[in-house]
């Protein structure tokens, strides 16, 4: 048989080797799954890199709009409300995620063990998440509300002066953080504990055997073997961070002044309220590009996809 | 006393008791192996020796000392478990290591250890590679080697060679017995497999139930079986039971359904003290005969026993007969026959001089 190369040993119906009408079957599966995302994510993409050569603004006549070809993008290299809205997310996205990762794998090694209560209490702790991020935003400006929010009343009764939480840049600031670690730790613990509780018993008894004290556990043996999943996490809540848009729109709107515009926040105003949808689109251009950079020398750096078969 | 020791030790799950009491001694540099079928409580039996598990009363020692309440690595032991438990992160020189490197020991020496056992397994071209890179028998072998560069009292093993091919598990079966002399270690190794059990054992734990049916050496355990579960768990194939009951005055002979067979004077004699209970008579494959190979032997030992053969299962050096003694299904272990004679139904013989008896009510040895 020189040309069925099948290891079944099943003849192809067309009788020409190479080709199996039963060998599209994956892909007339996964069809409908592609349109969705087609039309869902890959268009818009295309659609705003289209847009961001174009001078468009809101109520105007897409057609009569003026060709502007790539001084979008050289207007955004000089424009400094680009550069610090990406310095706020920087910053942002440093401190959430080192926080929500830290916050999220102790108590997750915490709460790991079949203790009384702990059920309940994971079961309570992943609340924040199945919030809308809307509602979130809500329940936070009233909490933060310099007069009539809960914060300033209970530290009040601590003796601490009232606060104008989302009015000054810097409490401002610390606010949109506390709230994405408030909504988002839960999202980090939840998975970490999932890839702990899969770890295979005998591998955890074998370290005790071997003498590793409960740091050395930890840190040589249980961490390292998710190593993956936590890289995982880490790429979600990276590429999160860029996206993140609605709870800040609510909390602070980007305010006082810049202090808390996010670069998508920075797209959302420049596209909305200054009704600029030409520029919006070449600068979401610029988030699209970051993001994919950084999942991409994630990927490569750490290949947690390759590294997960180890388990 | 050196060795291992453990005390009238109870184990508890809640409400279920898995172990009602257990006492055992086990020598310095000593082979036990543990062996009984599954949910006998022997494993738990030795992660409570490993410390995995707490025990809920009683003591146990090694060395000397009282461990019962200490963990793992006080206790001065290292364990091979079922499923290798490397780490995966580790490569096998890592795996190999890490215990040395918790421990703190100078890298030189760990250095030394390492390239020795490393030696001794086979596994010096294997040392930067990662577990999955691994065959089964190769991650085996870095599992024994993480516990030997421990060079620890007392050695652990729960059912080390169960996830090994037929024939990669004897290999191992031997090279952990050359291990044993060469390490001069105490080992409690824990096993499902009566084979393994025969084969490595200098002494024999036969587990039922949480409770230690018998202890002995596999020739003891073998001959001299205390009771009927020791009797069908130890021997391969296992031995038959039929139920009879005894003849005569002096229990000259033990009669059933479909066979009468003489006893030896010595059985007569225990059987005598016992006569009118109800007995069952075990009768080990191994010992069945055709009768063509005893012809002419005078002063025989052996007596016709009537075989109903449904079907004989040729494995080479003898066949196998599974058969029927009256309505009891039994099997035979015989001599292999010439090709154009298939065995049949008929009269075989059985050597008398190795009937078991026991007691019908309480199972156990007369």
């Amino acid at each position: 048989m020189p040309l069925s190369d099948s290891t079944d040993g099943e003849q192809d119906d067309s009788g020409r080797p190479g080709f199996n009408i039963r060998s599209l079957n994956p892909y007339l599966f996964i069809f409908p799954a592609v349109l969705v995302m087609a039309g869902g994510l890959v268009y818009p993409v295309i659609d705003a890199f289209y847009l961001s050569f174009f001078d468009w603004k809101i109520g105007m006549p897409f057609d009569t709009a003026p060709f502007v070809g790539l001084s979008h993008f050289k207007r955004m290299i000089m424009d400094a409300d680009v550069w610090e809205s990406i310095w706020v997310t920087i910053r942002f996205g440093f401190w959430t995620i080192l926080i929500e990762m830290v916050l999220g794998i102790s108590l997750a090694l915490l709460l790991e063990k079949p203790i009384r209560g702990a059920s309940v209490f994971r079961t309570i702790f992943i609340l924040p998440l199945m919030v809308s991020p809307v509602v979130v935003g809500l329940i936070w400006r009233y909490l933060f509300d310099a007069r009539i929010g809960w914060i300033n009343y209970y530290i009040g009764k601590i003796g601490i002066e009232p606060q104008v939480w989302l009015g000054d840049a810097e409490l401002a600031f610390f606010a949109i953080v506390f709230t994405d670690i408030w909504q988002w730790t839960p999202f980090i613990f939840i998975i970490v504990i999932a890839g702990l509780q899969a770890l295979p018993r005998e591998v955890l008894e074998a370290s005790k055997i071997d003498g590793a004290n409960w740091w050395q556990h930890i840190l040589l043996v249980k961490l390292p073997m998710i190593k993956s999943i936590i890289l995982i996490a880490l790429l979600m809540r990276l590429i999160d961070v860029f996206r993140a848009l609605e709870v800040m729109y609510i909390l602070t709107g980007g305010g006082p002044g810049r202090a808390t515009e996010l670069l998508s926040l920075h797209i959302y105003n420049r596209a909305f309220d200054t009704q600029q949808l030409g520029y919006a689109s070449a600068i979401s251009v610029l988030l699209i590009l970051l993001v994919f950079g950084l999942s991409f020398a994630i990927l490569v750096f750490t290949d947690p996809l390759k590294e997960k078969s180890d388990i | 006393m050196r060795g291992v020791a453990l005390e009238k030790v109870i184990k508890r799950f809640g409400p279920t008791v898995v172990i009602p009491e257990m006492s055992l001694s086990i020598e310095e540099s000593e082979f036990v192996v543990i062996v009984g079928p599954s949910g006998c409580g022997k494993s738990t039996t030795l992660r409570m020796i490993a410390g995995l598990e707490d025990v809920s009363k009683g003591k146990i020692r090694i060395g000397g000392k009282d461990v019962t309440w200490l963990p793992p690595k006080q206790r001065d032991i290292a364990m091979v478990f079922q499923s290798y438990a490397l780490y995966p992160h580790m490569d096998v020189a890592g795996n190999m290591s890490f215990a040395l490197r918790l421990a703190g020991k100078p890298k030189a020496e760990i250095e030394e250890r390492v390239r020795r056992a490393a030696e001794m397994l086979e596994l010096t071209d294997y040392l930067a590679r990662k577990p999955k890179d691994l065959s089964g028998g190769q991650r085996q072998r870095v599992a024994m080697g993480r516990s030997i560069v421990r060079d620890a009292y007392c050695f652990l093993f729960d059912e080390p060679l169960s996830n090994l091919d037929a024939k990669l598990r004897s290999s191992m079966r031997t090279e952990l017995a050359i291990l044993h002399k060469k390490l001069d270690r105490t080992m409690i190794y824990v096993t499902h497999d009566q084979i393994e059990a025969m084969t490595m054992a200098d002494r024999i734990v036969i587990m039922d139930k949480g409770i230690i049916q018998q202890v002995g050496t596999p020739r003891d355990v073998y001959n001299s079986p205390r009771n009927t579960f020791v009797a069908g768990f130890i021997g391969s194939p296992s031995m038959n039971f039929l139920d009879g009951e005894l003849r005569g005055e002096d229990a000259v002979a033990v009669k059933g359904d479909g066979f009468e067979l003489p006893l030896a004077p010595e059985l007569a004699k225990r059987a005598k003290k016992t006569r009118g209970k109800k007995v069952v008579a075990g009768l080990r494959p191994e010992h069945f005969a055709v009768e063509a190979s005893r012809a002419g032997s005078s002063e025989s030992t052996y007596a016709k026993i009537r075989l109903d053969v449904s079907v004989a299962e040729y494995i080479g050096s003898s066949q196998f007969l599974a058969a029927k003694i009256g309505d009891a299904h039994v099997t035979a272990a015989v001599e292999a026959g010439p090709a154009s004679e298939p065995m049949s139904s008929g009269n075989y013989l059985f050597d008398t001089s190795r009937v078991y008896l026991f007691d019908r009510e309480s199972g156990n040895a007369i």
